[in-house]
């Protein structure tokens, strides 16, 4: 029974918190984006808010967050009770405090790494469909060697090389993860080079840039943002893998990938407090993808 | 006493969707059809034809619904009639041939096997029988090598075969109706006249129905026993062909008819030094030369047709002169001088002088960017304009193109209909203010009215911007009307030139003359006369 009862009110909050933000954004949206929310389906408002309450708590972390990030507290595993309103973890640090945190590491590293992959690796996948020959021969066999590694491999070896802090960890699995991001960029982008529009431009003396700027990057928009969706989500993973080996974000540095591997005896006593992070990730997950199936939607322009 | 017609629709409507709302495509038509007959379907883009023509199969296209009215096919309601009767019906009695052939046949399945589903899915016959019964049609369809040309995948057989080979499908299991949308729109003259041929046979021989869709007048005189025309969704009139073509009644009707009689006087000779003067060019992908020592001049104010069937070489010159193709011997001169050969190493001056139309507009404007950076992009590139001089200019070039500047400017191309897509295409060439404009085929892909409009337009810009055109089409009737020489090219080699007065009256060459014999006129007795004709030689 109180599975059900979960789902029931998991369902009405997010019918509520869609209405609301719906409400809220058609009240004060600035008056040339009012018909773009006016039919914003509810999910996508779901989404947003979702995403927002996650960026205010990173940002406002260490005000929201009732004790100190590595602060041990007391006993380990405690229940849920106040002050530590989720309990404690193994060393008997505060949960909740842990998972606010959290949110500043895990998504604030995850959005980095994949803007920066997809920066890269779009750009980098346009501009072999585009040139061709040569550059293309080179850029594409360099990255089929790259993915010929497994990427957990691969990133433990450049992380052991590069040393492991969180910038490195940004570029090293932005780089793993643009070579998957190049891969789909040439091959949305060939379909695209091979237009009239793109000969014309060619024609008329247009440079490099201003092609895969203005002429093909709006067309390869779509599929680069579905995408954009999956791979942020892939990205947590990689972080908390990386983790687990020692090599990701160190402790006490809180971040949810670890948090559910440290914690993940407490589900052997029949408690959900691991599963929090984890949710959390899945939370942010489902709301990134309602956002981009919206957004994707409007670049498409399909009506049903 | 008559006998009950095959197919009977009546008061028919379908409407499709758009967003929330569903408008009228098929506004009430009333259509009857007695066995072995032959109706044609004509009116622009847009009238209503293809959706009318799936209708008779009981069929609507996604977001399309059929919303009043009845079809229907021998006693059979193909409204109230189950999905499951509906689809035994098709392709078993009810068949239907697509305009594109190409387009129609599954790439990775040889023509035999796409033959023989039909036949035997319906259980009419076994596949052994199938085959045998695949190479008599093959034959009667006049396909060469019919026991063998079955085995080849769909890319391996030209497209006016290909388009014959799906029409001997659609008579696998000999329907009592078959649906022709467009069959031959997309096929060159020359090929035209064979599939119209065999088809108009085949279809005699078993005494087939048929609706055959097309806006081409020329193409329907020859094919139907009897005309409709369309208009956005409601039917203009309906007579049988020749009173039809002798006598129309309807104001719309005589306009279609009239479309053809653009045509403006050749222009005197000009003299001096041509703006593009081709010389010997030969010119090829990988080891095949498509061109050989190829040479012509255009002069300014002038408009230079090349035609010839697809596969002579007419784009590759227009790819060799815009510096796509570098050729392998001869060159290139503007305006008196030697143009690089490739077009990355050609001045940005040398770029703007020669701008190109595409045949499909759909594919030459960038579906992302709005009218507004489409058009202007070329002048401010070349020109240097910014801002408000940018901004007027646009408003002029879009007026220029006979389109509202306040109403279009901001538009995408989706936004606009495919002769206003043209028109976008114009307006970008002339935004760089060029001497030469190359137009690839500009009006193939559009319905002949808009065709027309298309003509004059581009008939005026030169009168008042003195450009130079080179019209690479395969439609005599386009080149009739528009062009001051003409230039006939077959497999790569310019067979005759000279001024298209001359030219049409007297054509030198056979292939110039076949070319020219294998426009469809308008009398309904041509098709059997070239025939004729052509057997006795």
């Amino acid at each position: 029974m109180p599975i059900l009862f979960s789902i029931v009110v998991g369902i009405a909050l997010f019918f509520m918190i869609g209405f609301v933000a719906r409400a809220l954004l058609q009240a004060f949206a600035p008056a040339h984006l009012k018909p773009t929310f006016r039919d914003t389906p509810l999910t996508a408002c779901f989404g947003l808010s979702v995403i927002l309450l996650y960026v205010v708590v990173a940002i406002f972390a260490p005000m929201i967050a009732p004790f100190g990030e590595g602060e041990v507290l007391g006993a380990q595993f405690l229940p849920w009770a106040s002050p530590h309103y989720l309990g404690t973890d193994k060393l008997g640090r505060d949960m909740l405090t842990r998972l606010i945190y959290g949110a500043r590491n895990t998504v604030g590293i995850a959005f980095a790494t994949t803007a920066l992959s997809f920066f890269v690796g779009s750009f980098l996948g346009i501009w072999a469909a585009l040139a061709g020959g040569w550059l293309d021969q080179w850029l594409s066999r360099f990255v089929d060697a790259l993915m010929a590694i497994p990427a957990l491999i691969l990133s433990l070896l450049l992380l052991t090389i590069f040393g492991t802090s969180v910038l490195t960890l940004i570029l090293v699995i932005a780089a793993v993860d643009a070579t998957r991001v190049y891969r789909l960029a040439r091959s949305v982008a060939q379909g695209i080079v091979v237009m009239d529009y793109i000969e014309a431009a060619r024609l008329r003396g247009e440079g490099m840039w201003r092609l895969v700027r203005r002429e093909i990057l709006p067309n390869a928009v779509a599929p680069l943002v579905a995408e954009f969706g999956l791979r942020f989500c892939f990205v947590f993973l990689s972080i908390s893998a990386l983790s687990f080996l020692g090599l990701g974000i160190k402790p006490p540095t809180a971040d949810w990938g670890s948090m559910v591997r440290e914690n993940a005896t407490l589900i052997t006593f029949g408690d959900i407090t691991p599963l929090l992070p984890a949710g959390a990730i899945a939370l942010l997950t489902v709301a990134v993808n309602f956002v981009v199936d919206w957004q994707l939607h409007r670049a498409s322009g399909l009506k049903e | 006493m008559e006998e009950d017609p095959l197919l009977t629709i009546t008061d028919l409507r379908i409407e499709g969707r758009s967003g929330e709302l569903w408008h009228p495509i098929v506004k009430g038509v009333n259509l009857s059809l007695r066995r072995g007959e032959v109706l044609g379907l004509i009116g622009e883009s847009g009238a209503g034809k293809s959706t009318l023509g799936l209708a008779a199969m009981g069929f609507a296209r996604d977001g399309c619904r059929i919303a009043g009215g009845s079809i229907d096919f021998d006693g059979i309601n193909l409204r109230t009639a189950p999905e499951a009767q509906r689809r035994s019906l098709r392709g078993k009695r009810i068949a239907y041939v697509a305009q594109s052939a190409a387009a129609s046949f599954n790439p990775a399945h040889k023509l035999i096997d796409q033959y023989c589903e039909c036949p035997v899915v319906h259980g009419v016959m076994p596949r052994e029988q199938a085959e045998a019964d695949a190479f008599e049609l093959y034959r009667r369809m006049r396909l060469p090598n019919p026991e063998a040309i079955g085995f080849r995948y769909p890319h391996q057989v030209s497209g006016g075969q290909l388009q014959r080979a799906m029409t001997a499908m659609a008579m696998a299991c000999r329907p009592d109706l078959i649906i022709f949308d467009e069959p031959t729109t997309a096929l060159d003259v020359t090929t035209q006249i064979e599939v119209l041929a065999a088809i108009r046979d085949i279809v005699r021989q078993f005494g087939t129905a048929a609706i055959y869709i097309t806006h081409d007048l020329a193409v329907v005189a020859q094919m139907a026993d009897r005309i409709k025309v369309l208009l956005r969704g409601h039917e203009v009139e309906e007579a049988d062909t020749r009173s039809m073509l002798a006598a129309p009644r309807e104001a719309y009707t005589k306009s279609l008819w009239a479309v053809r009689s653009f045509a403006r006087a050749e222009r005197p000779p000009a003299t001096g030094t041509p703006v593009v003067s081709v010389r010997n060019v030969t010119a090829g992908y990988g080891a095949v030369d498509v061109l050989k020592d190829v040479s012509f001049d255009i002069h300014h104010r002038r408009t230079v047709a090349v035609v010839g069937e697809s596969g002579s070489g007419k784009s590759t010159t227009a790819r060799v002169i815009t510096g796509l193709l570098p050729p392998r011997k001869g060159e290139v001169l503007f305006n008196g001088k030697v143009l690089p050969p490739n077009f990355k190493v050609r001045s940005r001056e040398e770029l703007r002088q020669c701008q190109m139309i595409y045949q499909m507009a759909d594919t030459a404007l960038n579906p992302k960017l709005r009218l507004r950076e489409l058009i202007g992009r070329p002048a401010e590139m070349y020109l240097g304009l910014k801002g408000k001089a940018l901004d007027s200019r646009i408003r002029d070039l879009l007026a220029l193109i006979e389109l509202e500047p306040d109403t279009f400017i901001d538009r995408l191309p989706s936004e606009l209909s495919g002769g206003q897509k043209q028109r976008i295409g114009i307006a970008r060439a002339l935004a760089a203010e060029p001497q030469l404009i190359i137009c690839d085929e500009v009006t193939s892909a559009l319905d002949q009215i808009v065709q027309e409009g298309i003509l004059k337009l581009l008939d005026r810009l030169q009168a008042e911007l003195n450009l130079a055109y080179m019209f690479i089409t395969h439609d005599l009737a386009t080149v009739k009307s528009i062009a001051d020489e003409v230039v006939v090219m077959q497999r790569g080699v310019v067979v005759e030139r000279g001024p298209k007065a001359a030219l049409f009256a007297e054509p030198k060459e056979e292939y110039t003359n076949l070319l020219l014999s294998s426009v469809p006129e308008m009398d309904p007795d041509w098709l059997n006369r070239l025939l004729a004709a052509r057997a006795g030689q």
